[in-house]
């Protein structure tokens, strides 16, 4: 399926949240009162990185985690009868590991489980501490239009979304707790912030595509959460934004219209050329694969 | 400009937003605030006074017989600006029912047990306002280790403990707090003359601008002098640093149990809030 021929046209609403820690129930409450505030207006809502239980979760990880048949999220499965929902939570899988998962449900089911593949574990995080890593990224073929997943960190690394753009995803969606930090002078704004933007607008022109960014606000030990959460079209034009650090949704149309046009204008996913990548990577990693089995012998 | 320059506005919005999610997370809507008269107790009382209103922040003057008269004048003159209401605790009668049986002559222990007298005051008025202890400690403070444990160190919240000295004297000018509490010397008025810098043995100005390598930047010592920063300056606050550490963390607790507090019961302060 060539997402050239595909027609979407997807009211795509993003939510920018301040989740409870560790507060299933309240959060879940929350999820719920947004999903129905926007109901009926759009097709695709978006909550930020681990919406359903807040971020620096430590030992409460073992408490939040959910598997994807939890009665918990029957409430969540119930409404993405009216409208398709991308939140984050915590995933227990059957081995008993823990993901910081992307959940996309859409007709009383799971569509997709987005499992974040780069965990951060240095300066304020230890995510390799609480969570098992994903080992993939697959675009969710929705109803509404072929969306890929990622989650925060996974943006900074370029073949998650280089994935997504080989796979012909229409939109990337975009899933966040990032911490708002640098406020050293002249800004504007978080140095935070304008890093996210930066990222952001440099994917969607890179991979000519739509790019839904759902970011949580709030405070947890005073670490505070960026937010300026946004949906930028394939020429990275901001089409809708929540300012600030308050909660907040803003809501745009996203459609294959614009996708064909922008991609009409500069080919880009026509014109890549993967092999050259792949040759490389078969370079690199059998030795990679050596280097890694010495540095193991080495230290055993 | 100085490359220590914040954006003093985001600075204030952020730090009202934290303010508030803090302090309601301990189910609560008021604080209390020991006002010494200086900038950064003045700062902390006027983001208070934006987070909260004036009315939920209750300003405290706790003098010792030997302090400065002209703290005390410009506590009130902050607390009058901003609106808040005052509360005047004169700790004389408490501190010295201890020092002068005691003989306490020194002047590092009768400063930390009047930090300590200040600690014991706010934290019992904390119950009578329902509010919670805010701390005034800047960041170059905190990594100085300038400051008594359990005394000024002891505190619920800390606003502008990521904010260095210079950077709380930004935010004070944007706030327009009172010229003569942002111009005059630093001091703990903890004995007659006493100034931070006197005391410290350098400036402010310089510290700020080693810790802001040295901390944030992850430079080395090395690297600082080799940027022409006194060799001997550097490696005195790097060693201050180190050495203040104790204060920066809480205390030592031997792990005996399957899982103890302090070691492996991670849970963060704003658990399930």
């Amino acid at each position: 399926m060539s997402a050239y021929n595909a027609r979407m046209d997807c009211r795509l609403a993003v939510a920018q949240t301040n989740p409870v820690l560790g507060d299933l129930r309240a959060n879940l409450g929350d999820h719920l009162q947004r999903i129905e505030a926007c109901a009926g207006r759009a097709d695709l809502i978006l909550f930020p990185e681990l919406s359903l239980t807040g971020y620096f979760l430590r030992d409460q990880v073992e408490d939040v985690a959910l598997r994807p048949d939890d009665e918990l999220l029957r409430p969540l499965l119930e409404a993405s009868k009216r409208i398709s929902i991308a939140f984050g939570f915590v995933e227990r899988s059957p081995e008993g590991r823990s993901y910081n998962a992307l959940g996309f449900l859409e007709d009383g089911r799971f569509l997709g489980v987005h499992r974040k593949v780069h965990l951060v574990s240095y300066g304020l995080f230890d995510e390799e501490r609480d969570f098992a890593a994903g080992e993939r990224f697959a675009v969710v073929e929705s109803r509404h239009g072929r969306f890929g997943p990622l989650l925060c960190e996974d943006l900074w690394h370029v073949p998650s979304a280089y994935t997504h753009f080989l796979n012909e995803a229409d939109a990337l969606l975009v899933a966040s707790a990032s911490p708002a930090r640098g406020v050293e002078a002249p800004g504007p704004g978080l140095a935070s912030q304008r890093t996210w933007s930066i990222l952001l607008s440099a994917s969607a022109l890179l991979y000519r595509t739509w790019v839904g960014f759902a970011s949580r606000v709030g405070w947890e030990d005073g670490i505070g959460f960026g937010g300026e959460s946004r949906i930028l079209d394939p020429y990275a034009n901001p089409r809708a934004a929540v300012e600030g650090i308050e909660p907040g949704l803003a809501q745009a149309r996203i459609d294959s219209a614009t996708l064909r046009r922008a991609r009409s204008e500069v080919p880009l996913r026509r014109d890549e050329k993967p092999w050259i990548l792949a040759a490389e990577l078969a370079r690199h990693v059998p030795l990679l694969s050596a280097l890694r089995a010495e540095h193991a012998l080495q230290h055993e | 400009m100085s490359e220590l320059d914040v954006q003093p506005a985001l600075v204030c919005d952020l730090l009202v937003s934290f303010l508030r999610e803090e302090v309601s997370s301990a189910r609560l809507e008021r604080v209390v605030i020991g006002l010494s008269g200086g900038v950064d107790s003045a700062v902390v009382a006027a983001l208070c006074a934006r987070a909260f209103g004036p009315e939920n922040v209750l300003g405290i003057l706790l003098p010792y017989r030997t302090s400065n008269p002209d703290s005390a004048a410009d506590a009130r003159r902050v607390a009058e600006q901003l609106g808040i209401p005052t509360r005047d605790v004169d700790i004389s009668g408490m501190a010295d029912a201890y020092l002068q049986a005691s003989g306490v002559k020194d002047a590092r222990r009768r400063g930390n047990v009047l930090a300590r007298c200040r600690m014991v005051v706010l934290y019992d008025l904390s119950v009578e306002w329902c509010g919670l202890v805010v701390g005034t400690s800047n960041k170059s403070e905190l990594l100085l280790g300038y400051s008594t444990q359990w005394g000024d160190g002891a505190y619920a919240l800390n606003p502008i403990g990521d904010l260095y000295k210079h950077q709380v004297y930004q935010v004070a000018h944007y706030l327009e707090l009172p010229e003569g509490v942002i111009a005059k010397p630093p001091s703990a008025d903890l004995f007659e003359g006493q100034t931070d810098e006197a005391e410290l043995g350098f400036r402010y100005a310089d510290a700020d601008r080693i810790l802001l390598r040295l901390v944030d930047r992850r430079f080395s010592e090395a690297e600082l002098v080799a940027e022409g920063f006194d060799r001997e300056l550097v490696r005195r606050i790097a060693e201050r640093v180190v050495t203040s550490q104790f204060k920066r963390v809480p205390p030592v607790i031997a792990k005996l149990s399957r899982r103890s507090v302090g070691h492996d019961f991670r849970y963060l302060r704003d658990w399930k809030r």
